[in-house]
């Protein structure tokens, strides 16, 4: 019992640390990382609920199901987040904004 | 059974394998799809409510389709929506493709639109149908992929910021469905809703499930603290898009929220939980209309109106505890046919707007009456059922929330629901007072007219809205249907 809660609570504890990165960091690779790892603790969770000590050993196969399917998707999820992600560096030059104020900032202390 | 879900899946795998004749698979789709419901909808009037055994294998372990009152309705108007919408989008894409330049981008566009809409279609679908919790999690996915997608299918740097932002909060939205599917499972060790049913109880875990998946769906259905990213998304679209997203896309989660607060976790709702949903909306419909009201384009004004408008959909909450439940249903219902036809006529209007003027700010549509008179016509009588006058569906819907708020001595909605037909009355009009003043050296022949398809599609799903109401005994009918019958199982296949 005591390794099924230790397995669940790391997952709580990611998913706790993605949802706190989601919400402060701006960057948008650091976002989708950030909900990758909240997926992460989520499956990790699932993996531990499959374990139950029984007499005979068994394990629950459903979650398992589960952790394939929601990997599958999670996956093709980051895929499209990361083309997203692309475009809007691409067309909004946000890249380029920050390159010139970076570049003004020495400047401007030099003076 | 399986028909509404697997028509429009190999329609968009044809359109992205073939790329010729696409609006014709995509029309045959919508088509197919609607007669598919309506076949359903006769069996549930003949049978009552149907189960269907995916491969067939038994409920504890197996995948279940259920077609019920609810479900049939909320088919129902996804298919009519949609086959509106697949003719909307084809004007629309023709007329930017022969009307202006940058043709070829308006084909890519065109390209990837319909496949796209029909995996939404197929996912909306799989959403309504569906009788297991992690199925509906993997529903909410495809929706979510397809919607952002959709989204972002504009180009403009706006749109693709939005839409980036779109698939991040229904991604955190589905993942925390998730959790509380984890949570669930981990107490009861079943997915199938029918059996859940009865082995919910009140536990520590259980109420973890509880608010996870409410606080992932309220994300995804954009109530007042979490409306954030709705109407950036909504408003940059394409319009064949927006509909799409304002129209469907919001009541699938709304939806699911609903059947699993009132079916699932019955046992555990406290009337203060109620009330706290109740007071959300409350505030949706007044901070969205007045955001509506402060707005100078004519898309986000409606995306605006949007949010409020799904208020109307939470203040059912604490209406449910003194009622029978079948009050509920249909006053949810109500308020959400009425608004998905109402919202799309808007939406298409709009988009005609922008088509023919190339803007929708809000102070320069005088005159706009008599070069485009059918989608003026249409963006009043939608306008009417938003404002919610009698024959329309937000009519009913609207009079059914205060005749129940009141019985249930809880005038205080009845205070909020008024006022807010007063504020939507305030922002539709706005902007049909521009509409009909005519600047004297306005000249008619402005640019290229219409073609039908963009205008007659608005129409159609305006007077639909304003006509539910009559024919209002009809979608009674369909939902109490699924509260008496015994139930029809069918075994879908052999394993």
């Amino acid at each position: 019992m005591i390794t099924t809660l230790l397995y669940s609570m790391t997952g709580l504890l990611l998913f706790a640390m993605g949802l706190f990165t989601l919400f402060i960091h701006s960057h948008p690779l650091r976002k989708i990382l950030a909900v990758n790892v909240m997926s992460t603790g989520v499956f990790l969770i699932m993996v531990a609920t499959a374990y139950k000590p029984m007499p005979l050993g068994n394990i629950d196969p459903v979650p398992h199901a589960m952790v394939l399917t929601g990997i599958v998707v999670s996956v093709s999820v980051t895929a499209l987040a990361l083309l997203l992600a692309c475009r809007v560096q691409e067309t909004s030059n946000l890249d380029l904004l920050e390159r010139k104020k970076q570049a003004r900032i020495p400047e401007e202390s030099r003076r | 059974m399986i028909s509404p879900i697997i028509l429009p899946l190999i329609a968009g795998l044809l359109c992205f394998l073939l790329n010729r004749r696409t609006f014709a698979i995509a029309l045959a789709a919508a088509v197919a799809n609607l007669l598919a419901v309506c076949f359903l909808t006769y069996q549930l009037l003949l049978f009552g409510p149907m189960r269907c055994h995916m491969g067939g294998w038994q409920p504890p372990l197996g995948i279940t389709l259920r077609s019920d009152g609810p479900a049939v309705l909320m088919l129902l108007m996804t298919a009519v929506t949609g086959l509106a919408i697949t003719v909307y989008a084809r004007g629309y894409f023709s007329h930017r493709i022969l009307n202006l330049r940058q043709a070829t981008q308006h084909q890519e566009q065109q390209r990837y639109f319909w496949p796209l809409w029909m995996l939404l279609l197929a996912g909306l679908n799989g959403l309504f149908l569906s009788n297991d919790i992690f199925n509906l999690y993997v529903t909410l996915e495809i929706i979510a992929i397809a919607a952002a997608s959709l989204a972002a299918l504009s180009g403009k740097p706006a749109s693709q910021l939005a839409s980036f932002r779109y698939l991040l909060v229904s991604l955190l939205g589905s993942l925390t469905y998730l959790l509380g599917v984890v949570f669930l499972y981990r107490s009861c060790g079943i997915l199938d809703l029918d059996i859940l049913q009865h082995h919910v109880a009140n536990g520590p875990g259980i109420r973890a499930a509880l608010a996870l998946m409410s606080i992932g769906l309220l994300l995804k259905t954009a109530l007042v603290p979490l409306h954030f990213w709705l109407p950036p998304t909504h408003a940059n679209a394409l319009a064949p898009v927006s509909v799409i997203l304002s129209g469907l896309v919001v009541k699938g989660s709304f939806y699911l929220l609903f059947r699993l607060w009132f079916e699932i976790f019955t046992q555990l709702i406290t009337p203060s939980a109620l009330n706290f949903m109740g007071t959300l909306g409350a505030v949706a419909i007044l901070w969205g209309a007045v955001q509506a009201m402060r707005q100078h384009r004519l898309k986000l004004m409606v995306a605006y109106s949007t949010v409020s408008q799904l208020g109307y959909l939470f203040i059912a909450f604490p209406l449910s505890r003194i009622d029978e439940s079948i009050q509920v249903w249909s006053i949810v219902i109500f308020m959400a046919l009425g608004h998905a036809c109402a919202k799309s006529a808007l939406f298409m209007v709009a988009g005609a707007v922008f088509l023919h003027l190339g803007h929708d700010r809000i102070k320069d549509l005088n005159g706009v009456r008599a070069s485009l008179p059918i989608p003026v016509f249409a963006y009043g009588i939608a306008g009417v059922s938003l404002m919610g006058l009698p024959p329309s569906a937000g009519f009913i819907g609207k009079w059914l929330l205060l005749t129940s708020s009141l019985t249930s001595s809880q005038w205080w909605w009845a205070l909020v629901i008024i006022t807010g037909s007063l504020l939507a009355m305030i922002y539709v009009f706005r902007v049909m007072s521009r509409f009909f003043v005519i600047p004297e050296d306005y000249s008619v022949t402005t640019s290229a007219p219409l073609s039908p398809l963009l205008e007659w599609p608005a129409l159609i799903m305006a007077l639909i809205s304003l006509f539910l109401g009559l024919a209002a005994s009809w979608p009674m009918k369909i939902l109490a249907t699924g509260n008496t019958a015994l139930t029809q199982v069918f075994p879908g296949g052999l394993p």
